[in-house]
């Protein structure tokens, strides 16, 4: 799960990260009067999406005066920004956040992430802060210092001097330093935060170190124990459909395809998917419907891969291990007699009780097409698509 | 032979009394492995599917000499438990609880990794089917049916697609030695790598099929001990051709965060590693098949 700048920047403040002056606005009105609360006579208008490279995006204005913050949360507010890291749908702003402006000396990148390799916590550092890192180590990745953290004692005062060092910070900064690193360590650890990010971490002319992005996002299957963090969720920046699916105990991923698939099982799902594309078609989406396929799952699972109006033809594959063939065909019929489909769908049974499956499926009266096997459904269900938009087309024309 | 259990391996199962621990303690004992008995701390004493429960992990390795153990304690208790079997000397352990959260798995591998090796638990999952030697033992929540005895090893992240890849392979007359289900999330107790090393040594595996998917960097380290350590041909299949960058594909770990994460990577630099790719995951038994011809 991921938070927002101003939450993670609220959070991090309580362990001792140094912050500057800011406030929420939720209108061009209200960023005026966090302006002038916050006085001086510089402004950062930020808004609050999950995603970096907001910057780069537009969605980062620096303002002089209070016209200009004005102006700056209108053309904000309601705004779809585009990153690369939000995908061509972008993600709507809806809140903003406005910050003291901050008169930067040094640019410095930090983070703390789980590192599968060594199993351990890193924490990654460099003096050339404000850069998107993926970019950084690929051109110079010298200028990266990796420190692993042994999970047994933690995070140690010395890996934290080591760190700011190799940022490039003076010696006069190193106590101060020292408190950041470590705070962004207990946040991490008391949190469940599965990567902490402050790009860029900034001296200041006067000499302070300020966090002035962070990004913080949390270990999903922690959350059990993380209720405040859970509280944070801002529902607006999540895909209504995935949100739809989780809520009802189900894994989708929507895609640009138009193939729709039900399948049990993340790796068969993704085996599945390839196959739909080696067949030359595309997955509308990705949707594990995990072990327990009951025909009140099935029927929620079809009303998901059918909400996606673009999609052409359903495929089902399901491998019925501690299923049972003939619980999940007689679930398939009761879903498809129910939303009545428009579409064609393609069944591919396998495993526990598979003949017995098949011969609901058939006797059914239905026109579902079966398949035996996993490159004969995806073929099926490729031909099923060209049909559906051959059609389209000839009735278009 | 086969590799981690055989019918002799002495099995308790940790959430033995709970519905879920119950349904597949039977289906194991109708498969015919050796469950000697179970964990519920606070019904010790009391019997169960005809078998003795016990509070503590210690008790059934002192009183039923346990050497193995599988896992059905929910996501919040479950590294306790693997650590509780590991200081108890139990040697194998499956752990098919999903939703582990990451710190719990890293404070469980630095409790392991405190062992010597030759004292130290092996642990496969968590968030796994488990693990099956056909017509011997079966550790795991899988349809035992659908894998025939045989000479191939599978080494898998997934449930089902390690299914498909039985079935598949049961269709040609090929059979299996053990299937090994490492689980789908980002830290887990022991690696494909892992898993090729005892198929390696193991005498009746003459093939490993490892069915791998995106993310992570486990497939790739598994084909440089391949090239390096094995004398065994290695199958690969690669899961997720489609997954977009940053998207989690359902696993926990199946999500591409770096280069090198990709399926079409991880695809090419097997295949400079001397691993032999299946080009579809329909393909996976005739891939399997053809390098068996040739042996």
């Amino acid at each position: 799960m991921d938070i927002h700048e101003y939450q993670a920047k609220e959070i991090l403040s309580g362990y001792g990260v140094k912050i500057a002056e800011g406030g929420m606005a939720y209108s061009p009105a209200e960023a005026v009067q966090r302006a002038r609360d916050i006085g001086g006579h510089l402004w950062a208008v930020k808004a609050q999406i999950h995603s970096g490279a907001r910057g780069k995006a537009g969605g980062i204005k620096i303002c002089k005066t209070h016209d200009e913050v004005e102006a700056a949360a209108e053309a904000l507010l309601g705004k779809r920004l585009i990153t690369h890291q939000t995908g061509p749908a972008g993600k709507v702003c809806g809140r903003l956040y406005i910050e003291a402006g901050t008169d930067i000396v040094k640019e410095l990148y930090f983070c703390f992430l789980v590192d599968r390799s060594s199993e351990r916590i890193v924490m990654v550092g460099s003096a050339q802060g404000g850069m998107e890192i993926e970019d950084l180590a690929e051109n110079n990745p010298d200028a990266i210092t990796k420190i692993y953290i042994e999970p047994a004692v933690g995070l140690q005062d010395y890996q934290a001097r080591e760190m700011a060092f190799a940022m490039g910070l003076d010696p006069e900064l190193m106590s101060h330093a020292v408190k950041t690193i470590r705070g962004c360590y207990r946040a991490l650890r008391e949190l469940d935060v599965s990567m902490l990010e402050i790009n860029p971490l900034v001296v200041t002319r006067s000499g302070e170190l300020i966090a002035l992005d962070a990004k913080m996002g949390f270990d999903d299957n922690a959350l059990f124990r993380q209720q405040k963090i859970s509280e944070l969720r801002d529902k607006t920046q999540e895909d209504p459909r995935e949100m739809a699916a989780a809520d009802r105990g189900l894994s989708y991923v929507g895609l640009d395809g138009d193939i729709g698939c039900m399948i049990n099982g993340a790796g068969l799902a993704m085996a599945t998917m390839d196959m739909i594309k080696l067949a030359g078609g595309e997955p509308a989406n990705f949707l594990d419907v995990g072990g327990g396929a009951s025909a009140e799952r099935t029927e929620k699972a079809f009303r998901l891969v059918l909400a996606d109006k673009g999609v052409k033809a359903m495929l089902v594959n399901i491998f019925a291990g501690i299923n049972r063939c003939d619980w999940i065909a007689e679930g398939v019929v009761e879903a498809v007699k129910k939303i009545d489909m428009k579409i064609p769908l393609i069944v591919r049974l396998s495993g526990t009780n598979v003949e017995e499956g098949r011969r609901i499926i058939q006797e059914s009266g239905l026109p579902i097409i079966t398949a035996e096997t996993l490159a004969e459904a995806a073929e099926k269900a490729v031909q099923a698509r060209n049909a559906v938009v051959a059609k389209e087309a000839a009735q278009g024309a | 032979m086969a590799i981690l259990i055989d019918e002799t391996t002495r099995i308790i199962v940790q959430g033995f009394t709970g519905k879920i621990g119950s349904f597949h303690a039977q289906d194991m004992i109708n498969y015919g492995s050796n469950v000697v008995g179970g964990i519920t701390p606070g019904k010790g004493g009391q019997t169960h599917l005809g078998l003795p429960v016990f509070n503590t992990v210690k008790e059934a390795v002192r009183e039923v000499g346990a050497k193995a153990s599988i896992i059905f304690v929910p996501p919040a208790f479950a590294a306790d438990s693997i650590m509780e079997a590991a200081d108890a000397g139990i040697k194998y352990c499956v752990a098919i609880t999903d939703g582990i959260p990451t710190q719990d798995m890293m404070t469980v591998k630095n409790f392991l990794r405190r062992f010597p090796i030759e004292q130290r638990m092996i642990l496969t999952g968590p968030n796994c089917a488990g693990t099956i030697s056909p017509w011997r033992a079966m550790l795991g929540i899988m349809p035992g049916h659908i894998y025939m005895k045989g000479n191939v090893g599978i080494v898998g992240r997934s449930g089902t697609l390690g299914y498909e890849a039985a079935d598949q392979m049961k269709r040609l007359n090929i059979g299996i030695s053990t299937s090994v289900g490492i689980g789908g999330d980002p830290i887990n107790g022991s690696s494909h790598r892992d898993i090729l090393e005892k198929f390696e040594a193991d005498p009746e595996t003459k093939v490993v099929l490892m069915i791998g998917e995106i993310g992570g960097p486990q497939e790739v380290e598994a084909g440089i001990f391949a090239r390096e350590h094995m004398t065994k041909p290695v199958i690969a299949y690669i899961a997720g051709l489609t997954a977009p960058e940053g998207r989690r594909m359902g696993h926990a770990g199946a999500i591409i965060s770096s280069a090198g994460e990709s399926a079409a990577e991880k695809v090419a630099l097997l295949r400079e590693l001397g691993v032999t790719i299946c080009p579809t995951p329909a393909a996976m038994g005739d891939t399997v098949a053809a390098v068996l011809a040739k042996l």
